[in-house]
This record gives structure tokens, sequence and C-alpha cells, in this order.
């Protein structure tokens, strides 16, 4: 057990790309944890998407020793905490098992929006925050400018924010220094009942949950029946360790110290992340702090486009809950897309490395429906669902009032951009919040928006009004009634149940258009003409025609064609095959997809 | 020989007609959307190519008498009259020729001299088809062709002069430079040169022509709705000059439907001799190496120029009736395929569409532009239960 007053446990907040990794792998190397030779560019991400797209989705850890300037030894705990607001809740358990927080900020891109929030949440929770800028080394770093916003965020001297290069090393002794000094020693009791906090957990094929925790007061023993207190399930602490980054057993962890856990249990979902760990025989009174269930913000339609996949898809979202509690997902069956399911999520990021993970690492071709979020429905007869999919809305008849969630949305951007993102943001129903300059070049706006309108396209939008230089970051704040109708797109007459979508009233002319004009143009010509409408009800508000095809047929066929042209015509008969019917409208399947793309 | 039937593309007898096929693929030079077996300033290799050729004929087993022949390429006025006088004799020796055998040859118009149109018809050739492809000599240079629109004029009277019963003229619509006056133009001239045949072929870009490389390379490509505007046409002007369409992209006066072609769309068996040339004889369709060397290598080492076969027989052998047959004005016997066709949703969608019509058992594309997606509906049904 190591010393409480020699402890530091700290995280790393910062952008992506904005060298948070590169740091990483710098502790690693200064302190030793692993040798050169074992050193993988970015040790700490593991997972494959982590690394190409350099963000963290898991939470990892890692302890350190450091011999600081003062002669003593130290252990550092780095917990490192997703990047992204759609791991927000993940995040702020990470950071409840610190004292400190590192901010990480690119001296050439400055503060941006989702630092911002990591940021807050840190200071919400009490954790000292030690700034530092990276990458000074570039050309284009305004360390200065940088410096001043940082100053303009969290207040105190612009000196004292720690320059650095990842890359080259420069100034991360002083930034070590500048942890141990800063970042409070953990406090905690030995002597009373355990309680250790479960900040994070992941499934392991051999091994079962592996729970992360972080010991606050007692001793966390091998061997000892631990009860988990807010699902009052009890188990033994088969293996208790901590993480160099390899596993290494230890026989107990005290206060202030952060390992893993290893208990038996083989569900994901039955470790709440967040929950406290006590003894059965000397139970704690209080936990530490609540657990919340994960709670999908988006949902979407995933369908293999070839049907007989539907069993490995099947599969392969029940491997990825696995390890993800935060994944939920119910069979749906769509007339266009057949059988498939529809899969919530925390938000837009979430959803996009599950669908590339489904199509990576299991290997499916899949067709996603355009993202939605939850409506809060009240019936004419007073009763209330919840609709997570355009299908289950009921006829307009039946509905008293519709409710939508809304985000409270944070854009920092060079001001210039102001007037582009008022008018972004307008379009999409926003309302102006807040504007806060964090320097005179940069400023953070406030909305509160539609999470529907955020979900759909929003950002690319964002960063294309802005060159790329806005960021956003968004939290829930609740719902709030709208007027929204359902579209529906008719293709012949016939409603194409994947194309659905519920939309607020002012856009439900202009969603149908777009889809009408994107079908037309995906639709290949048949031999009859196409009619393909947008309607609200049974009121058409947009149709558009694809003419019938003229000429299908081939100029000749001769003696020694007729091998040739067969095999020709066979190919052609292949790629029809591939097309799925919508009544007697062959439609490729490509066209389901790129109709489904939000990236206009 | 039989009389033909009123109505040629009927032609279901034409079935019972023996033919041969022999592929000559000299050409001056290989025009741009051409991907035939083909081969352009070659013609030193001739006499080696017509002596494998002989040695080929030398080698079908016995057969029946031929009621055609069709030499085709390539360019096959391009070879010396002595050249093709050996390909005929041969052909006579080891099957014979029946009376009456409609014998064709395709020819370029700038080799068409009076000399050599006499000796041809003396030899026994008594169709000849001209590829003519247009009037207009700016669409005549974009397809790459060496003749003048006077030259394809002048041809067929020659061909007349010496004696060919049946002339016939291919014609090319729709390339990016033919304009619609172009086409009427071209159609109205060849009315009035009065051949007793004209083949109209939609310009097709062929993977791996250099029509094709110059398409994906930017320049523009046909057209497919201008096409079947100009298919419309064709079938008006030249119907009510008295052509019968009695097929996709063939147009005959009557009893000048081309006999060989009616007997390969009624599933007829057809010898074949030459590089690339295609065969099918007792339910074997047989495929010859489509390389120059390597036909001329192969015949003299006798190890023969097949490169591959295919058996046609039971369901395979019914559906290829269906999909030869379909492409004929007069449509095909409905038979156990159409049966099958008619009972799938894919034959309802093609009837609902009309795009197919059933009459007197037949089975006939009723929008005869369409008929590659009655084709593949076909090639799609599956063998019923036995």
């Amino acid at each position: 057990m190591t010393d409480q007053s020699r402890i530091r446990n700290f995280s790393i907040i910062a952008h992506i790309d904005h060298g948070k990794s590169t740091l990483a792998d710098r502790l690693l190397e200064r302190t030793g944890a692993i040798t050169e030779r074992e050193m993988r560019e970015q040790m700490l991400d593991t997972m494959d998407l982590e690394r190409e797209r350099g963000i963290t989705i898991k939470a990892q850890t890692v302890r350190l020793r450091y011999k600081a300037n003062d002669g003593h030894e130290y252990t550092l705990n780095l917990i490192d905490t997703p990047g992204h607001v759609d791991f927000s809740y993940e995040v702020s358990r990470s950071l409840a098992a610190c004292e400190g927080a590192l901010l990480l900020v690119d001296a050439a891109q400055g503060v941006q929006a989702q630092t911002l929030a990591n940021s807050y949440l840190a200071i919400e929770a009490g954790l000292e925050i030690v700034p530092a800028l990276n990458k000074i080394d570039l050309p284009a770093a305004d360390p200065d400018g940088a410096a001043a916003e940082i100053v303009g965020i969290l207040g105190g001297d612009p000196s004292d924010v720690v320059r650095i290069s990842a890359k080259t090393g420069v100034g991360v002794e002083e930034l070590f220094e500048q942890l141990v000094e800063k970042v409070p020693a953990p406090g905690g009791d030995p002597n009373a009942p355990l309680r250790a906090l479960v900040f994070d957990s992941y499934y392991d094929a051999y091994r079962g949950v592996v729970c992360y925790v972080r010991v606050v007061d007692g001793e966390l023993r091998d061997g000892d029946l631990i009860r988990f207190m807010a699902t009052k399930e009890e188990h033994p602490a088969n293996e208790v360790g901590v993480l160099t980054p390899r596993s290494v057993e230890v026989a107990k962890l005290g206060p202030g110290e952060v390992g893993y856990l290893i208990t038996g249990v083989k569900e994901i979902d039955q470790i709440k992340v967040g929950d406290t760990v006590t003894t059965a025989a000397n139970r704690a009174t209080e936990a530490l702090m609540g657990y919340e269930e994960p709670k999908p913000m988006v949902f979407s339609g995933l369908f293999p486009t070839d049907g007989d996949d539907f069993e490995r898809l099947r599969e392969a979202l029940e491997k990825l809950r696995l390890n993800d509690a935060s994944l939920v997902y119910e069979p749906e069956t769509s007339k266009a897309l057949g059988f498939g399911f529809r899969a919530g999520f925390l938000g837009l990021l979430h959803m996009e490395i599950i669908r590339e993970r489904l199509e990576r690492e299991y290997d499916l071709d899949l067709v996603a429906t355009a993202p939605s979020v939850a409506y809060e429905l009240v019936r004419t007869d007073g009763s209330e669902s919840t609709i997570r999919s355009p299908q289950d809305l009921p006829d307009p008849s039946e509905i008293q009032s519709i409710s939508e969630p809304y985000v409270r949305a944070m854009i920092i951007t060079p001001s210039e951009y102001i007037g582009t993102i008022m008018e972004l943001v307008t379009n999409r129903r926003g309302e102006v919040g807040n504007m806060h300059y964090l320097t005179p070049e940069r400023v953070e706006l406030t909305y509160h928006l539609p999470l529907a309108e955020v979900v759909f396209d929003f950002f690319d939008n964002l960063k294309s009004r802005t060159r790329g230089y806005a960021s956003l970051d968004y939290e829930t704040e609740g719902y709030r009634e709208s007027d929204l109708v359902k579209v529906d797109i008719l293709l012949n007459g016939m409603p194409v149940d994947a194309f659905s979508a519920i939309v607020h009233r002012s856009a439900a002319q202009d969603y149908g258009r777009t889809m009408v004009d994107r079908l037309r143009k995906l639709i290949p010509r048949q031999m009859f003409d196409v009619p393909i409408q947008a309607a609200v009800g049974s009121r058409i508000i947009s149709r558009e025609t694809v003419k019938a095809k003229r000429k299908d047929v081939l100029a000749k066929c001769y003696g020694g064609d007729v091998s040739r042209k067969r095999k020709l015509l066979e190919k052609q008969k292949e790629g029809k095959r591939r097309m799925k019917m919508v009544g007697s409208v062959e439609v490729p399947q490509e066209a389901f997809v790129a109709a489904l793309q939000v990236d206009d | 020989m039989d009389t033909p039937p009123a109505h040629p593309g009927t032609a279901e007898h034409a079935a019972g007609l023996r033919s041969a096929y022999v592929h000559i693929p000299f050409c001056a030079r290989v025009c741009p959307y051409c991907d035939f077996a083909v081969v352009g300033g070659e013609d030193g290799r001739i006499s080696d190519y017509i002596d494998a050729v002989i040695a080929e004929i030398a080698m079908e087993p016995q057969w029946h008498q031929l009621d055609a022949i069709f030499v085709g390429g390539g360019t096959p006025s391009r070879i010396p009259t002595d050249q093709m006088r050996r390909v005929l004799d041969a052909l006579a020796v080891r099957f014979g020729i029946a009376e009456g055998a409609e014998i064709t040859l395709e020819a370029n118009p700038e080799d068409w001299t009076q000399e050599h149109s006499d000796s041809l018809a003396e030899m026994g050739f008594n169709r000849v088809s001209f590829g003519v492809q247009s009037f207009d000599p700016v669409v005549l240079v974009s397809l790459g062709r060496l003749h003048t629109p006077t030259q394809a004029t002048e041809s067929v009277g020659v061909a007349r002069a010496s004696g060919f019963g049946s002339v016939s003229v291919d014609l090319i619509y729709g390339h990016p430079v033919e304009t619609e006056t172009s086409w009427v133009d071209t159609l109205n001239t060849a009315i009035e040169v009065a051949p007793d045949h004209v083949s109209t072929y939609s310009l097709t870009v062929e993977p791996g022509t250099e029509l094709w490389k110059q398409v994906r390379s930017g320049a523009p490509a046909p057209d497919s709705d201008i096409q079947a505007d100009r298919w419309e046409q064709t079938a008006d002007l030249l119907g009510r000059a008295g052509y019968i369409r009695y097929e996709v992209s063939n147009h005959a006066r009557p009893g000048h439907a081309c006999r060989y072609n009616l007997s390969v769309w009624g599933q007829g068996e057809y010898l074949a001799f030459g590089m690339g040339a295609h065969s099918y004889r007792d339910g074997v369709r047989s495929r010859r190496v489509r390389r120059l060397d390597t036909y001329i290598e192969r015949m003299r080492s006798g190890i023969g120029p097949i490169q591959s076969s295919d058996i046609i027989e039971g369901w395979n052998a019914e559906l290829e009736r269906l999909m030869l047959g379909l492409r004929r004005t007069a449509g095909v016997r409905t038979g156990e395929g159409g049966a099958a066709l008619l009972a799938s949703p894919q034959g309802h969608r093609l009837i609902e569409a009309g795009v197919l019509e059933v009459a007197d058992d037949r089975l006939v594309a009723a929008k005869p532009l369409l008929t590659d997606e009655i084709i593949r509906a076909v090639l799609d049904l599956d063998a019923p239960p036995s």
C-alpha cells in the first residue's frame, strides 16, 4: 500500500487531437511504466477505432511511479476519460475518482467546446485544474492567446499555464512537478468501512467483468466478500490489482488508491458504473454517489443489407453490449428494409462508433435509418407514451401533444462566425442563450435547441459554415412541447417506412422536398413512371416523377454473341436481385443508404 | 428450301436450318466502337489464317448440307477472292451446300469494286451486307469509317449489277455528333438506294474499346433517350417504305430476312470456323480462341481452336429459347419457360407495365426497346419441380 500523501490522482481533459494520448505516452515512458521497445504509439487508446479517430471511448487507467524534485517517489494515477460529450456520464464518474485534472489545450487551436464542458464538470467536482498548453513547437501556435483563453475560463495568471510539447518532451518535466505540487493528496480514512467508487468496467472473455475502482475509505482486500451498495449484490473479491498498465495483482488497495476488482460477475449490466463497493462484513452506511442508468438519447434503425445477416447482426450487438451497457436495442421490422433492430445511443458519436464497429469488427453491411430522438406523446385519451420510431406515431387525430428533448448547446468559435452560426441556429429552431467572449477574437455561445435538430447534420453544417473552427458540445435540458408532424415518403403510392420522419411542422415541406429530390436522383428509371411523394397524413406536400426508362435492350445478339450477351444479362440480373421491391418499384440498396445519409 | 413465312419473324421453322459461320477478322484498322474479334494492319497473315480455317473445316465432323453460310468479320471483303474461294470450296467439299442456300458476306463499301463484286457473286455468294453505318460524312468520320457516302451508295448498285439477289446495309444511330436530321437523311438515303434488308444498331459503348476509353475520359456518351427516339423514327420511316422490322435491330422486305440469323434466334444449330467464332452443335456451344496468333498456332499444331464449351440443355436451353426468341417481332412460343414466367411475380409486373404481351400462345415484347427487362426476368426463372 502506498503512503496516501504521495498519491496524486488526476485525469487529462483535452479536445480530440490536442495531444492527450501523446502526452500519456510521454508519461508512460518517463516513469518507466513501459520500455521504449514496448511502446506503441498512443499506448492508452487500445481500440483500433479509438486509435484512428484519436479519441478515447473507454476510460483507461494507469499507475505511474515518479521521482519528484523534492526527492520523494510519488504514485501518479492517470485516469483517462472519454473525451466526448456522448459519454459525459462516464466522464463525471472518472472525474469523481480524481483530485485533479490536467487541462491540455492545443496552443494553435485554443480552447474547444468539449474541453470547456469537461472543465466545468471538473470544476463542479471540486478538482484542482492544472492547465497546460501543448504543441508550442508548432509554427501556428499562439501560446499567449490560448493562455489568455484559459485564464478567461479558470481565472488565475497566464504564467501559471505550463507550456509543453508532448511530442518533443519540452516542458513535460515541469508539468509533472506542477501535478505533484498542485493536485492535492487524497483524503480518506484507512480505518473506516470500505468505500470504493466503481468508475468504469469492461468485459473480459476470460475474467468476466473487470471493475475499475478508486478506494476512498478503508481497504479493498483480495478475498473479502464485497457488497455493491446500489445493486445490493454480494460477491467475493476474486482478484484485486493495479494497472501499470498491465494488470498486477496486489493484496489490497487503500484510501486514494486506484486499481481493478474482479468478482466473477459475467454480465456487464450487473455492475453499475457509479456504484460504491463496501465489504459485506463491515458495511459502510453511506454510498459515495448515486449512479444513473445510461439514457439513450438518439435512436436509429439498423438493418443488414443482406437479410440473411440478421442473426449475425443480433450476435454482434449482443457482443458489443457485453462491454457497453449504454447500448440498447430491440428488434424492428421495416417493409422496405426487412428485419433489423432499433438501437438507442448516448449520442451521435456513440451511434457512429457502434455502427462502425459493427461494420468493421463484425464485417456487416448495414443500412441505418436517419437518427431520431425519443418523443413524449400524450394521446387524446390522456395516456402517455414514449415514441422512438416514426412508425410508432399514431394518427394526428389521436394526438393531444408531443414533446421533444431540448439541449443546451455550447459553441466556441472565432467571433467572425457569430453571424452565420446565429443563422444556422435560428434555422434549427434554436434560441439564443448567452454570449461570452473568452478573448476579443473567440467567443462562447450558448443556445437552446431541440436535440432532433442537433442530431440531424447540425455538426457538419456548423463545421462547414465556420471552416472547421467552431466546436460544439451539448447537454440535455428536458422536454418541451412542439408542433411536430410525421412526414411519409411514398414511392408509386406506397409509403416507405424507412424514410418516414417526425419533424417540426415548419420543416415538413423542406424535409419532404429534400427526400423527394434525393430519391428522384437515386431511384433508377423503371418500366413505368414512378411518382415520388412526400405526405403529411393524406396531404401531399411534394412530388416528383422518375420517368419511365425508354430503352433497355442490347443492340445485337447474334450467333457469335449469344454466350457473351447471356452472361452480360445474367450479371445485370444479379444486380437486380440485390434490389428491394417497394410495391412494384425496384430500389437499389445503395439508394436507401444514400437517401438516409444526412451529409448534404 | 421452304418459302419463308409471311411474317419472317415467326420463323420457328428456321430452327431446322443448318448454317455455318466463318469469321474473317482482318480490317484496314479497328473502328473505335468495335469489340469483335478483329485485327487491323495484319493483312500479311491472311494466307496463314485461311489455311488454319480450312484445316478447321476439315477437322469438323461430318454434318448436314448447309442451308446458310455467313462470312462475317472483321471485313471479309478485304481478303483476296482466291482465298475466299478456298473457304467456300472447303465448305462445299466437307458438308455440301444445299440448293438455294443463303450465302452471305459482310463487306465494306471502300473495298467493293465491280470486279471484286462479280467474282464473289460468281463463286456463289448471293447476299451481301454492307457496313454503311451512316450517309453523313461527319458521323462516318466520328465512327472511324474509311469510306464516303458516295462509295456506300455506289456499292449497292455494283452488287446489284453483279447479280446479288439480296443486299443489306448496316446503319448505326445515336452517336453524340449525330443530329435528328442527319439520322433521318441517312434513313431516307438508304431507302432511296433500296437495299432488301436494313440493320440499324444503336451505338453501344463496349468495355475496352477506344470509344469506351474516350467516354471514360470525358467524351460525351450516347444518350439512351435519344437512341429511343431514333429507334422509333427508324421503325416508322422504314415501315412506311415497305421494310418489316422482324427483330429489335433488323428490317427486311418480305422474303429477305436473314435466314442465318433467323436460325440462330430460333435456336437452330450452326457450325463456326475462325478465331473468336462460336458454334452450336448437338447442344454444345463452343467458343474459339480469340487471338489471331493463338488460333493459327493451335490449328498448325493440331490442338484445335476450342477455348471453352457450354452444354445448353434442359431448363437452360428452354430459357435460352425465350431469350433469343423474344428479340423477334413475332415473339416466341410460350412453352414451359414462358408459362413459368407468366406465373412469376416478375411476369405479372412485365404484363402490368405493358412490356410483355401474350397472344396465341406466344410471348411478345410489346415494348421492344425494353426487351432486356423481360430477358432478365426469364434468366431468373427456376426450373419447375420435375
